[in-house]
């Protein structure tokens, strides 16, 4: 009950800081806004299949990369405001302190991109007559999954470098950009290249979101990907939490959440 | 009495208050910590390499011994000063205490539970205030109790009676609750800490100068209120400080470190008789004959 209390204040914690900082928010939803649409509009001349392709793309690189940014950058942000110490000291498992973070990341990742879709959708007329959203929305869930375990492996980055910890996690997330196909086929990538995409789970992510709303695949037709995708949640997210526990005993060891004194 | 013969005095005390069975509040045996210091700038400029030049690697650094085999016994319902210059290890003290760090070497145990392999026991016993204000600063006083709240399972409604009868105790109106951390004065953000502490019961508060940078009025309340905390609730109370008056007029017992180590232990007047020879002498004194 008490762990449960405790991820519930932290989803608290951060609806009361986005409400804080609402005009940056603003800014931020506005760019995501423009983005896609400036994305979407490159297709116009390969006709309305070409803009769903690409709009695709770009709101689902929106979601994960909130997802992502979102759990990597938690520690970096309490860092910032000089709370990471208090957090840390409280009476809570470690464990709840990221299902907390995950948890407010898939939320707020889904509020956002469903809004950027709402204001994308006044700009394009959208042909998903043959979509299966259903299986497009499965998708979208169990891809947050392995999302979550690469930001929590990306977490450790600013508890064990202060100072460029939280500039290095935009590598990852770069990396990500360039092999899994988010506005072009993997096999546009150059050939030496393309089996990194392999090790991406925005790769599978967007292969089967297009095929669901491009084609209307079903779940038995994305069961393939889904497999992938829960495997890589499986790995990864147990492989995060232990690295994350592994670089907070380091910073607890050379005093890296804080020292003076 | 000479700082080095009580150092080799003291884990012969530690070792006969730990087999007298009580678990005292906090006790501290052969604790050694260590950090990396990053190298003066003319030092480093010296030993600069290529791959510095290029920012691939950052500042060279030297080890520094923070704290050099530290032993403490802090007994259960006192009030426990620690005095040391910057730099002494006070800090350090402390977030080991809190589970913040790891000690290199020795034992430290917080109610007999020791803080490294019983952190979750001891992160329940304990809470702090720290001499910078931790606080998300845009949001409200409010909204940073009730995450604190959370937390440590708090339901919401006694955590705002609670934090407004602290609150208002020490001078800070209930409406201030509402003001983002931001806009309230250094005074007033290291009395929503207090009252942040206290949300808990803790039945040991790590203060980390706690006073400092606190106009006379304000720690002057900030002391009174910690007293009648101690009084009414039995909570042990470990406080560093630099403020003299402050370790006279609360502290049972005081610890001076020194270097990274404790170089005297006693009584207000047990050290002033042993280092300044009267006890009317003044603290300060004290502090100084101990502190290089």
């Amino acid at each position: 009950m008490h762990e449960l209390s405790a991820g519930w204040g932290l989803l608290e914690r951060n609806f009361h800081l986005i409400r804080r900082y609402l005009s940056w928010e603003a800014v931020d939803f506005f760019y995501n806004v423009v983005n896609a649409v400036t994305i979407a509009l490159i297709g116009v001349r390969g006709g309305p299949s070409m803009v769903l392709y690409l709009l695709v793309g770009a709101l689902l690189w929106n979601f994960l990369s909130i997802i992502f940014n979102e759990v990597a950058n938690s520690v970096q942000w309490e860092r910032w405001e000089g709370t990471i110490e208090y957090t840390f000291m409280a009476p809570i498992r470690r464990l709840t302190y990221l299902l907390g973070v995950s948890a407010w990341a898939v939320l707020y990742a889904t509020l956002r991109t469903g809004l950027v879709l709402a204001v994308v959708a006044l700009f394009f007329r959208m042909p998903l007559r043959a979509a299966d959203l259903g299986a497009a929305l499965v998708v979208l869930l169990v891809a947050s999954a392995s999302f979550i375990g690469i930001g929590l492996v990306a977490a450790i980055l600013p508890l064990m470098s202060p100072e460029r910890g939280a500039q290095a996690t935009h590598i990852v997330q770069g990396a990500l950009l360039l092999v899994s196909g988010v506005y072009y086929e993997v096999s546009a990538l150059p050939v030496w290249l393309q089996p990194l995409s392999w090790l991406s789970p925005a790769t599978y992510t967007l292969r089967a979101e297009r095929a669901a709303l491009l084609h209307g695949a079903g779940l038995g037709q994305l069961l393939p990907a889904l497999g992938i995708l829960v495997l890589f949640a499986l790995v990864t997210i147990p492989a995060g939490y232990a690295a994350f526990r592994a670089a907070e005993r380091y910073a607890l060891r050379t005093g890296r959440l804080h020292r003076n004194g | 009495m000479d700082s080095r013969a009580f150092d080799e005095e003291r884990p012969r005390a530690v070792a006969a208050v730990s087999s007298s069975g009580t678990a005292p509040a906090v006790r501290c045996m052969g604790v050694v910590k260590r950090f990396r210091e990053p190298l003066e700038a003319d030092e480093a400029e010296a030993e600069r390499g290529w791959r510095e030049r290029i920012g691939l690697l950052g500042r060279r650094s030297r080890p520094v011994e923070a704290l050099r085999g530290i032993d403490l016994v802090v007994p259960a319902g006192s009030v426990y000063g620690v005095l040391g210059a910057n730099g002494s290890g006070k800090s350090t003290l402390i977030r080991l205490l809190a589970t913040l760090l790891l000690p290199d070497a020795g034992r430290l145990e917080v109610f007999g539970h020791d803080v490294v392999c019983e952190a979750a026991a001891v992160r329940r016993r304990i809470n702090r205030v720290s001499v910078e204000a931790s606080f998300f600063k845009s949001l409200s006083a409010w909204e940073n109790l009730l995450y604190a709240a959370r937390l440590y399972g708090l339901p919401p409604r006694a955590a705002r009676e609670r934090s407004a009868a602290v609150l208002e105790r020490l001078g800070l109106p209930a409406q201030k609750l509402r003001a983002r951390v931001e806009t309230l004065s250094r005074g007033q953000q290291q009395k929503v800490a207090v009252a942040r502490a206290l949300l808990t019961t803790p039945d040991l508060l790590l203060l980390d100068e706690p006073t400092t940078g606190l106009d006379p009025r304000s720690k002057r309340e900030v002391q009174e209120f910690l007293g009648e905390i101690h009084a009414r609730e039995g909570t042990t109370i470990l406080l560093t400080t630099h403020d003299m008056d402050e370790v006279e007029r609360l502290c049972d017992r005081v610890a001076i470190l020194d270097g990274g180590r404790v170089v005297a232990e006693g009584t207000v007047a047990e050290l002033k008789l042993r280092f300044a020879g009267s006890e009317s002498a003044d603290m300060e004194e004290v502090f100084l004959r101990c502190t290089s």
